[in-house]
């Protein structure tokens, strides 16, 4: 406040007009230039906002009540037809529902589970965990992109290295991409495969646990899996939480591996078509794109309505420590 | 601390052995990890008959480069230096705009004052959860309207904006520097940008660096966009060229494609193993702790 900028002193030393307005305006044009130093940083994110988020969140509301084909340019308004249509009339709407919820309901809790399992196992200063990390780390980096699955669908053919493998124990060669019941697991076992950047979240939460903590329960005779119940989980309870929802989104949103493994078919009987698969099929394969906004809409709405039940549980089972402001 | 006969020498012993359990878990359990990946490299460089006859080995019998050569001739005339050409021209520029985007606004959140800033920020942090399917059919109409279907503009003109989870980690690193240090700078007589550029920058380099390899990575693996939005061979990313390539209707020489998919997956490897360090120390010490 004491500090005046010295242009502003020359400025009021300059103009010998009455003091206040002079204060005011000058208040005001300082208040100006602030506000607009602002928007120039934040210009880049706030025209991509309003180009490539907002502007298209409100033209996909519009389509999702139309009926649009974008190669002969016929708009025809349609109302709720759109989505009378997903709940009523198509059956592959509702297998693409099952499929998804199959694979995200057993896909994320699993990987979560994997991710904190091998934070918990490289969270010491053993000799080479540090290469350890990193090795555990590298499937996550490339496993969202085509050419692992494209080796993911080879790893369980016909004639693979999983059938190979097990022929040793005397199990017969089964083609695991051709029967639905087990295709959408290799899905689940790629997505689990790309356990990364949880495991990284985890441990940078389980390096801010005092070790006191568990000194003490250790006194107190609690052993190592109560210590866990106990002290680990309740202290990564925000970061399983933060997790949680990321991992949500995620698992109803999964794309690239289900195109890939099932050739952009979805097939074996419809196992693999994923939700975002079949938006894509109804969007860019049938040209349906009223009809795909739509469906874009109701997977919005599924994931708000999941997130607001996770965030409305949380107060129950989310600890907060209080006065952890003060570290940083 | 003085050893204290029996007691203390049981106790490093029952150490040891779980030291040499505890390695010997993460290698194996690590080897099956790995496996995928190594199986791939090993089966790009075996002869075509090879590959499903010898199928779980990871060392050929023979080493052949010839599964290279073929491969990177690609298809339809065009060979794959093609394709890696345009999926660095998307990766890398993506990645630059990026992140000098999300350095932007993180400081403009971060530090600036300015009307309208809740709420701003609000809608920014609401964004993290919005899944790309509601904004890709309207942004397709969007370029198509403008013609600018196979082109690299709508890959590239949205990342414009930066990307909310990056802006969103550079504020943390951000929200860490004492405000003295801009105070002072900005009695030396920076202004605002300069204070970003001179003094905020350097400071949060890993935040930055986190940010690019994320960025490159999401970038070079991205397979939605490049598929819809370039349908000319000519301007596919190594994903799309993939995907064609390994067409399960037509495929028969597998060597090529497991050549091909080793290849796609080196640039990813060189960036994370040369910057893994910065990447995990980012991570862990961005303050990610809800």
């Amino acid at each position: 406040m004491s500090s005046v900028a010295p242009e502003r002193v020359s400025r009021s030393v300059a103009l010998p007009a009455s003091a206040r307005p002079e204060a005011v305006s000058s208040a005001r044009r300082r208040a100006w230039r602030r506000n607009l130093t602002g928007y120039l940083f934040i210009a880049p994110w706030l025209f991509g906002f309003l180009a490539f988020t907002a502007i298209p969140m409100l033209g996909s509301a519009f389509l999702a009540f139309t009926d649009y084909n974008v190669l002969s340019q016929n708009l025809k308004w349609v109302g709720l037809d759109n989505f009378q249509r997903m709940l009523f009339n198509d059956p592959r709407y509702w297998r693409s529902v099952q499929a998804t919820f199959s694979f995200a309901l057993v896909a994320v809790p699993l990987r979560l589970c994997f991710a904190l399992a091998l934070a918990m196992l490289f969270n010491n200063s053993r000799k080479l965990v540090y290469g350890y990390r990193a090795a555990y780390y590298a499937p996550s980096i490339v496993g969202a992109s085509v050419a692992v699955a494209v080796v993911w669908r080879e790893l369980f053919g016909k004639n693979s290295p999983v059938n190979a493998f097990l022929a040793q124990f005397g199990i017969p060669t089964y083609a695991w991409l051709g029967d639905p019941a087990t295709a959408l697991w290799t899905v689940i076992l790629l997505a689990m495969w790309e356990f990364g950047s949880p495991m990284l979240i985890f441990l940078a939460g389980l390096r801010q646990i005092p070790g006191q903590l568990y000194e003490a329960a250790a006194i107190d005779g609690a052993g190592p899996w109560k210590r866990f119940i106990r002290i680990t989980i309740p202290m990564l309870t925000p970061l399983i939480f933060f997790n949680l929802i990321l991992q949500m989104i995620f698992g109803f949103t999964v794309f690239t591996s289900a195109f890939i493994i099932s050739g952009g078919t979805g097939a074996p009987l419809d196992s693999l078509l994923l939700y975002s698969l079949y938006l894509y099929q109804k969007g860019f394969k049938d040209f349906q794109m009223g009809y795909a906004a739509a469906m874009a809409w109701a997977l919005l709405f599924v994931i708000g309505a999941f997130t607001a039940l996770i965030f409305r549980s949380s107060a129950s089972w989310v600890h907060y420590e209080s006065g952890s402001e003060d570290d940083r | 601390m003085i050893a204290v006969g029996r007691p203390s020498t049981s106790k490093t012993a029952k150490e040891a052995i779980r030291t040499v359990f505890y390695h010997g878990f993460v290698w194996v359990f690590g080897f099956f990890m790995l496996y995928p990946i190594l199986w791939v490299i090993a089966s790009s460089f075996k002869p075509a008959d090879q590959i499903f006859t010898n199928v779980t080995s990871l060392l050929p019998r023979t080493w052949t480069l010839d599964n290279y050569v073929q491969g990177w001739a690609g298809f339809g005339g065009i060979p794959f230096t093609t394709f890696f050409k345009n999926s660095l021209i998307y990766a890398g520029f993506g990645t630059l705009l990026t992140v000098t985007a999300s350095a932007l606004t993180a400081y403009g959140f971060a530090r600036l004052r300015f009307v309208g800033q809740k709420l701003w920020f609000t809608l920014m942090i609401m964004t993290l959860m919005l899944p790309i399917q509601v904004q890709v059919i309207p942004e397709y109409i969007m370029f198509a309207k403008l013609g600018w279907l196979n082109t690299f503009w709508p890959l590239l003109l949205p990342r414009v904006g930066g990307q909310a989870f990056f802006i969103f980690m550079i504020m943390q690193f951000i929200r860490g520097i004492p405000r003295e240090l801009d105070d002072a700078a900005s009695i030396d007589g920076c202004n605002e940008f300069g204070i970003f550029w001179r003094v905020i920058l350097p400071l949060v380099t890993p935040a930055l660096v986190t940010a690019a390899i994320f960025s490159f990575y999401f970038t070079w693996n991205d397979f939605l966009h490049p598929l819809i939005y370039l349908n000319d061979p000519h301007l596919y990313t190594v994903s799309v060229a993939l995907r064609t390539f390994a067409d399960p209707s037509t495929v028969t020489n597998w060597g090529a494609i497991f050549a091909m998919s080793t290849l796609a997956l080196i640039p990813v490897f060189v960036v994370f193993i040369f910057f893994q360090r910065y990447l995990i120390e980012g991570i862990s010490t961005s303050g990610l702790k809800g």
